[in-house]
């Protein structure tokens, strides 16, 4: 017997990268924007999508990709009566969407005839934050109940967010929130962060995040 | 967090380098975990065991390196390490900082051996 030494330095998540390189390469392909959408839950998640895709059908076709924990269909059959085409992945259990699963969910909707997909990822902050599902953008819905102090305790979230939402501005007259407090987090984390405070519920604030979104779409469209 | 699958995808790389190796077995996974990584050793070394059962790695220690959380300040040059939670610079309060170490998370090295078949 003879012991060895023998080098990898291979990153853990390689495999997944590497699924989720071939994901984006799809959606490039086939020109459609596509946003990962994460959150707590109850932040707002599937209002800020059924909001967005209010604004949005007239001009454009959306698929949307849900992820859950568990075999339930609300927010699947929410996306659908708002009438787009959705697909429900169960992770099983699992905390969170990765690569494969996206891949999954991509298989079943009719990627050449849309211009934006949706990704509703599991509600949680911690582990969707680790996993690239390809996506053009990662996008976070915070909202003012949570509380100020996230970004300090969740920051690997913060780090990967190209678009952050912060939900129910509307409440903040009624619950501990210091706005100036959580926006000195968020930059100590993503300098210059794209932020669009809105309510879904008030409706307030939501025209310059879809006046930027279809922007994007535009450009995703054209190259 | 997701120690599970965290564990399946070190089983994954470090079989597949042992087996590219000529590997009859592998006594030793040497891990990088940088702070920010958000990874517990423990949930791992608890599921190594049971993942590893069966394949080339049973039987395999795992050694963790740890690197430290390290932020430069864009604004003087300071460079300090944090403790848990993100802090500004401790000289000029500035937020505008980057990450010079902390997100690592990879599989270093492998020690492995190998069957020497002696001709008599």
């Amino acid at each position: 017997m003879s012991a060895i030494r023998v080098p990898v330095v291979e990153k853990i998540f390689s495999a997944n990268d590497r699924i989720a390189d071939e994901n984006r390469r799809l959606f490039k392909q086939n020109r459609v924007f596509s946003i990962n959408i994460m959150a707590s839950p109850g932040a707002g998640k599937t209002s800020f999508i059924l909001q967005t895709i209010k604004r949005l059908a007239g001009e454009f076709k959306i698929g949307v990709i849900e992820g859950d924990t568990a075999p339930v269909t609300i927010d699947a059959d929410k996306v659908i009566a708002a009438g787009m085409p959705a697909v429900q992945i169960n992770t099983g259990g699992e905390c969170h969407l990765d690569a494969v699963m996206m891949s999954e969910g991509m298989n079943q909707l009719q990627l050449a005839e849309l211009d934006l997909v949706i990704v509703e990822n599991v509600g949680n902050l911690i582990c969707p934050a680790a996993f690239d599902l390809g996506t053009n953008i990662n996008l976070l819905v915070a909202s003012v109940p949570e509380g100020d102090d996230k970004p300090y305790k969740y920051p690997n979230i913060y780090r990967g967010l190209d678009v952050l939402i912060i939900n129910k501005v509307d409440l903040q007259p009624y619950v501990q929130f210091d706005m100036d407090y959580f926006t000195k987090g968020v930059e100590l984390l993503n300098p210059g962060l794209k932020t669009f405070p809105v309510s879904c519920r008030t409706e307030e604030g939501l025209e310059p995040w879809i006046d930027w979104i279809k922007g994007q779409i535009l450009t995703a469209s054209q190259e | 967090m997701h120690e599970l699958s965290v564990t399946e995808s070190i089983l994954n790389i470090a079989s597949e380098y042992a087996q590219n190796s000529g590997a009859s077995r592998v006594t030793a996974i040497n891990l990088v975990i940088g702070q920010l990584s958000s990874i517990v050793d423990d949930s791992v070394s608890f599921y190594w065991e049971l993942v590893a059962e069966n394949s080339i790695c049973q039987g395999a220690a795992l050694h963790f390196e740890r690197i430290a959380a390290k932020l430069a300040c864009q604004d003087c040059g300071m460079e300090y390490t944090i403790p848990e939670r993100l802090t500004p610079c401790p000289r000029c309060s500035s937020f505008n900082t980057r990450v010079v170490s902390g997100e690592e998370f990879y599989v270093e090295s492998i020690e492995i051996e190998k069957e020497v078949i002696k001709s008599t």
